[in-house]
C-alpha cells in the first residue's frame, strides 16, 4: 500500500476515535467544542513521554488517555453547570486555553512544538479505532447508554426516574474526554511531530461536524460522519478534474480546463455540509432508520423460532 | 380508613408573590382511587411537582408511608415507592417504547453494575424480560421496538403510564390521563387504570373530565385558586356550593346546586 492510502486510513481512524470522543457527550446533550484541547493534551503527553524518555507506543497512548480523561473529569464539574451555548463556549475556551498553555511551555517545545521518535504504521490506529467503536457500541448497549441518551431527550423527568444526571454527564464527558486523548496519542505517533498550531479551534468545529452531521442518536453515526467528512475530501481531491471538466463543459467551454488550485473542494464540502443541514438536519444515521432497518432481522428470528 | 399512603399537612409554595398553593392538606387512602380536580390553574401539577420535589414547599409536610420527605431529592424519591405521569406527554421521543419502559425501572437499577450490564446485547435481560411482560400484561407487547414519537397520542399516553408502573409504584400520580382521548380511548383507559388499581396500586389523579372521574376514583379533593374547597367521595362533588361556584361563577352557585350541574 503507498505512503499516500496508508496515511489516509490512518488519519481515517483517528477522526472515527476523535469523533466518539465528542459522540459521547454530544449524545447526552452537552455539545462539546472543546476537542483540540483534549486531543492536544494527549498528543503533548504522547509526544512528551516518547520524545524525553523514549517510551513505547504501547505506554504513551494509555497516559494520553489517562491524562485527558482525567483533565475532562475535573474540567466538567464546573463546566457541566453551563447550559445551550454557554456550554459550547465555556469548552472551546478550554480548548484556547489548552493552546495558550502549551504554546507558552518551553518543555513542551512552544511554538516549535516536539519531534515524536516513535512512528506507528496505520494497523495501529486502525486496530484502536475497531476497539473504541465495539466499546461505543457496548456502552450504548448498557443502561448506561440507556440513561445518557434519557437525559439528551429530558433532564428533568430522567432524574425524576431516579438517573444521577450529573453523574451520567460527567462520565459521558470525561470518557470522551479520554477517546480525545487517544486520537492525540495516535496523531503524534502517526505524524512523528506536534504542534500545536495543529490543534486549533477549525479541528473541534469539524469534529463536532462529523458527530452532528454523521448523527448522534445511534452509535453508527460517528463512524458515517467521520468516513464521509474524511474520505470525501480525498475523492474530491481524484475526481475534481473531471467534474471541472463536466461543468465547463455544460457551459459550453471546450478544452482544458484548469482551477487555481484545489480549494474549490472545500467549496463542495462547505455546499455539502449545508445540503446535509437542511435536508437531514438529526444527522445521516437516525434512530427510525435503524429500526427500519432491524424488522427484517427480527421476523427472520422469529421465524427461526417457530421452525424450531 | 385506611392509614394514609400519602399525607400532605399545611403546603403551601408562592412563586414571586403569587401564592399557588396555600395551606394545603389532605390524606390520599392506600389502596383507594383519589381523582385531584379544579378549574386551570388551581395549583393540581404544582402540587404533584412539590410531591415529588421538582420545586421544594415553602411549608408545610409531606409524608409518604407517615415519613415526612420534604428533604429528599427528586431524584430519590421515585424510589420511596411512588411514580408519575405528566400532563403533556413526556416520554423520551428518540427511544423505543421498550426503552422508555426500561427507563422507568431506573431507581430499582441504579449500582455501577446495573449501569454497565447491556440490555440486549447478548440474548435478553431479566430487565428486558421484565419490560416486556409488564408491557404484554397491559395490552401493549405490539409496539416494544417502535421509536415513541412514531406512535399515536392514545397509545403513548398508556405507555407513559405503563412506565410509571416499570418503578413498582405503591401509589401512581397521574397528571391528567384521559386528556385528548376520544370517548372510547377514555373508557379503554379507565378500565387499564381500574386493574391497576386492583393490583393494589394506590391512584391520585387530576383530570378534568367528570365523567371519567365519576367512573374512577371513589373519593375527590377540589383545589380552586391554590386553597382546597372540598374533600369528600366523589359522588357528592358536584352538590357542593363551594365546588359549583369555583366552576360557574357566584351567580349560579344556589340555582345549580339542585340540578347536578357538570362541573368540568
Amino acid at each position: 500500500m503507498g505512503g499516500y492510502w496508508s496515511g489516509i486510513l490512518s488519519i481515517l481512524a483517528i477522526n472515527v476515535i476523535f469523533a466518539y470522543g465528542i459522540f459521547l457527550p454530544v449524545a447526552t446533550g452537552q455539545l462539546n467544542l472543546g476537542g483540540a484541547g483534549f486531543q492536544a493534551l494527549g498528543a503533548y503527553v504522547a509526544a512528551y513521554l516518547s520524545y524525553n524518555y523514549d517510551w513505547p507506543v504501547g505506554a504513551t497512548l494509555p497516559l494520553a488517555i489517562l491524562v485527558a480523561g482525567v483533565v475532562g473529569f475535573l474540567v466538567a464539574f464546573p463546566i457541566l453547570r453551563l447550559r445551550g451555548v454557554y456550554l459550547v463556549l465555556g469548552t472551546f475556551a478550554f480548548a484556547e486555553v489548552v493552546a495558550g498553555l502549551i504554546l507558552n511551555s518551553e518543555t513542551l517545545g512552544g511554538a516549535m512544538g516536539l519531534p515524536v521518535p516513535a512512528f506507528v504504521d496505520y494497523g495501529v490506529p486502525i486496530v484502536l479505532a475497531a476497539l473504541v467503536t465495539l466499546f461505543v457500541f457496548f456502552l450504548m448497549s448498557t443502561r448506561f447508554g440507556l440513561v445518557m441518551r434519557a437525559v439528551h431527550d429530558d433532564e428533568v423527568v430522567s432524574d425524576l426516574m431516579g438517573v444521577d444526571i450529573r453523574g451520567v454527564k460527567v462520565a459521558a464527558f470525561a470518557i470522551g474526554a479520554g477517546l480525545c486523548g487517544l486520537a492525540g496519542g495516535l496523531y503524534a505517533h502517526t505524524f512523528t511531530y506536534v504542534e500545536i498550531q495543529a490543534f486549533n479551534a477549525l479541528v473541534s468545529i469539524n469534529v463536532l461536524l462529523f458527530v452532528l452531521l454523521g448523527g448522534t442518536q445511534t452509535a453508527f453515526g460517528p463512524l458515517f460522519g467521520a468516513a464521509f467528512f474524511t474520505l470525501l475530501p480525498e475523492a474530491l481531491r481524484i475526481l475534481l478534474p473531471d467534474l471541472q471538466q463536466a461543468v465547463a463543459s455544460l457551459f459550453g467551454i471546450k478544452g482544458e480546463v484548469r482551477a487555481p488550485d484545489d480549494s474549490w473542494r472545500f467549496v463542495i464540502l462547505g455546499l455539502v455540509t449545508v445540503l446535509m443541514m437542511v435536508f437531514r438536519p438529526e444527522g445521516l444515521v437516525t434512530r427510525p432508520l435503524t429500526e427500519k432497518l432491524r424488522p427484517r432481522r427480527r421476523a427472520r428470528l422469529a421465524g427461526g423460532e417457530v421452525a424450531a | 380508613m385506611t392509614a394514609p399512603i400519602l399525607s400532605l399537612d399545611g403546603v403551601s409554595k408562592s412563586f414571586g408573590g403569587l401564592d399557588v398553593i396555600s395551606n394545603v392538606g389532605f390524606d390520599v387512602a392506600a389502596g383507594g382511587r383519589t381523582a385531584l380536580i379544579g378549574p386551570n390553574g388551581a395549583g393540581k401539577t404544582t402540587l404533584f411537582n412539590l410531591i415529588f420535589g421538582v420545586y421544594r414547599q415553602d411549608s408545610g409536610a409531606i409524608r409518604l408511608e407517615g415519613r415526612d420527605i420534604s428533604t429528599v431529592p427528586s431524584r430519590r424519591r421515585i424510589g420511596l415507592g411512588m411514580a408519575r405521569s405528566f400532563q403533556n406527554i413526556r416520554l423520551m421521543p428518540h427511544l423505543s417504547v421498550i426503552e422508555n419502559i426500561m427507563l422507568g425501572q431506573q431507581a430499582r437499577a441504579n449500582g455501577l453494575g446495573a449501569m454497565l450490564t447491556p440490555l440486549s446485547l447478548f440474548g435478553r435481560t431479566k430487565w428486558r424480560v421484565e419490560a416486556e411482560a409488564l408491557l404484554a400484561s397491559m395490552g401493549l407487547g405490539t409496539y416494544p421496538c417502535e421509536v415513541v414519537a412514531t406512535l399515536p397520542y392514545g397509545i403513548r399516553k398508556k405507555i407513559e403510564v405503563v412506565r410509571a408502573l416499570a418503578a413498582s409504584p405503591k401509589l401512581l400520580l397521574l397528571d391528567e390521563p384521559a386528556a385528548g382521548l376520544n370517548p372510547s380511548e377514555t373508557a379503554n383507559l379507565r378500565d387499564f387504570l381500574v386493574e391497576i388499581a386492583d393490583g393494589g396500586v394506590t391512584l391520585l389523579v387530576v383530570e378534568h373530565d367528570m365523567g371519567f372521574v365519576r367512573s374512577l376514583c371513589d373519593h375527590a379533593v377540589v383545589l380552586n385558586f391554590g386553597r382546597k374547597i372540598y374533600d369528600g367521595p366523589t359522588a357528592r362533588v358536584q352538590d357542593d356550593p363551594d365546588v359549583l361556584e369555583a366552576y360557574l361563577g357566584p351567580r349560579h352557585a344556589p340555582a345549580a346546586a339542585g340540578e347536578g350541574a357538570h362541573a368540568a
